[in-house]
């Protein structure tokens, strides 16, 4: 147990320290949520209308960014290797690895970005609704975004291949987790989008560390 | 306490890296690995530490086959974060081998004075001596070490050449690839590739 928590407390601590994680993902979502209005028009209903998916489509697109270094530096450094002669296996370390990066990036954007959302006119009662959903979503995000960075860990510039190999994965937490923060198509509708996305996420927290752990492996064989 | 491999034999991307190796290290005996670039010394250590499967052949500690948990391997790579100190880059190994702290490893490899510097602002010694002080936050029988004395100073080089001493004397076994002498009166040699 030590040294899952050694290992979730040190790439905290990296992402705080390194820079490049939920301070630049958040500096992208600002940059989105700009750049739309002026896409799209100043209509602002049909700005609120897009909000929720926008919001979620930047938010994807963020954690996405993010990804490509989930396990390169700990390739490169030797630490994988360090790591694989510990009595913690690979699949928790995985495990340590994801929820640290959920909680230094993921975490931090599914808060703020729905306040961001004022920028491009969203439904002030919908705010909390989405900041929830994206909570919960934004926990999937992270677990799938380890398997792209395990299958990816040794390549450099491996951004696009991350984005193929993510993007399809990350299509449910996408359409139940707009559709959970649609309120307005009714209470009861939300409610199962929110208890499908919940579903996703559990199932990610337990398919993801086997996965990666298991790219890690041949991996590094 | 002995690690004995037979006919042990090592392919990457269908070459074969070496094949019928057979030795045995004891306990308190060093064996060095000699060898040209691509030898595979490197992946001896590897194959050994799990790293790296092997074609056939067989090694065992004690009768033990896995024994990721008895070996400490020191690669090329540091496995250390230059976003760290160096303090905290010993914890976190410290904690997550199951040690007991720092106090030994700082002292070891003489990074006391240095312990709350980032790891990005030592030199390639200091770095060296880090990954080397890893040995030390967890006590474990066997030591994989690759080009231990790269980057080391004449000081540090004697420092580690002491530390392997002891650990032999207290029955630890080494197994080092290296291309220089280690100075050690290692019990065996074994060289790898052409000769």
């Amino acid at each position: 147990m030590n040294a899952f928590i050694a290992i979730l407390r040190r790439d905290v601590l990296l992402s705080l320290r390194q820079g490049g994680g939920a301070g630049a993902a958040l500096a992208f979502i600002l940059s989105v949520l700009v750049l739309i209005p002026l896409a799209v028009g100043p209509d602002q209903n049909l700005l609120r209308k897009l909000a929720p998916g926008v919001m979620w489509l930047s938010l994807l697109l963020a954690v996405l960014l993010t990804s490509e270094r989930f396990f390169q530096q700990d390739y490169e450094d030797g630490t994988l290797d360090a790591l694989m002669g510990m009595s913690l296996p690979l699949e928790l370390v995985v495990l340590a690895k994801a929820l640290a990066h959920w909680l230094s990036v993921s975490l931090p954007l599914a808060i703020l970005a729905p306040l961001l959302g004022i920028l491009i006119n969203i439904d002030t009662s919908d705010i909390v609704m989405v900041m929830l959903a994206m909570v919960l979503g934004s926990l999937a995000l992270s677990m799938l975004a380890a398997i792209g960075g395990a299958i990816t860990a040794g390549l450099r510039r491996a951004g696009l291949l991350v984005a193929l190999l993510i993007l399809p994965l990350y299509v449910p937490v996408l359409v139940f987790g707009v559709s959970a923060t649609l309120v307005k198509a009714g209470p009861s509708g939300s409610g199962s989008s929110l208890l499908v996305l919940l579903a996703i996420t559990l199932v990610s927290l337990v398919v993801s560390p086997w996965g990666a752990a298991a790219a890690l492996k041949a991996y590094l064989k | 306490m002995s690690l004995i491999a037979t006919n042990l034999a090592c392919e990457r991307n269908g070459r074969v890296v070496f094949s019928n190796l057979s030795f045995t290290v004891a306990a308190g005996q060093c064996v060095e690995l000699r060898g040209t670039n691509g030898a595979g010394k490197s992946s001896l250590l590897r194959l050994i530490a799990g790293l790296v499967p092997k074609a056939s052949g067989t090694f065992a500690l004690n009768g033990r086959e896995d024994i990721t948990s008895e070996l400490h391997l020191i690669a090329h790579t540091d496995a250390m974060k230059s976003a760290l100190t160096v303090a905290e880059n010993l914890t976190f190994w410290s904690a997550v081998l199951g040690g007991s702290g720092i106090d030994d490893a700082l002292k070891a490899f003489r990074l006391d004075a240095l312990q709350h510097e980032p790891a990005q602002l030592l030199s390639a010694g200091q770095r060296r001596r880090l990954a080397l002080a890893r040995l030390f936050v967890k006590h474990r029988p066997l030591w994989l070490l690759d080009e231990p004395m790269t980057a080391l100073d004449a000081t540090s080089q004697d420092a580690l050449r002491h530390h392997m001493l002891e650990h032999l004397k207290r029955g630890g076994m080494i197994i080092a690839a290296t291309h220089g002498d280690l100075g050690l009166a290692s019990d065996h040699v074994i060289t790898l590739g052409p000769t």
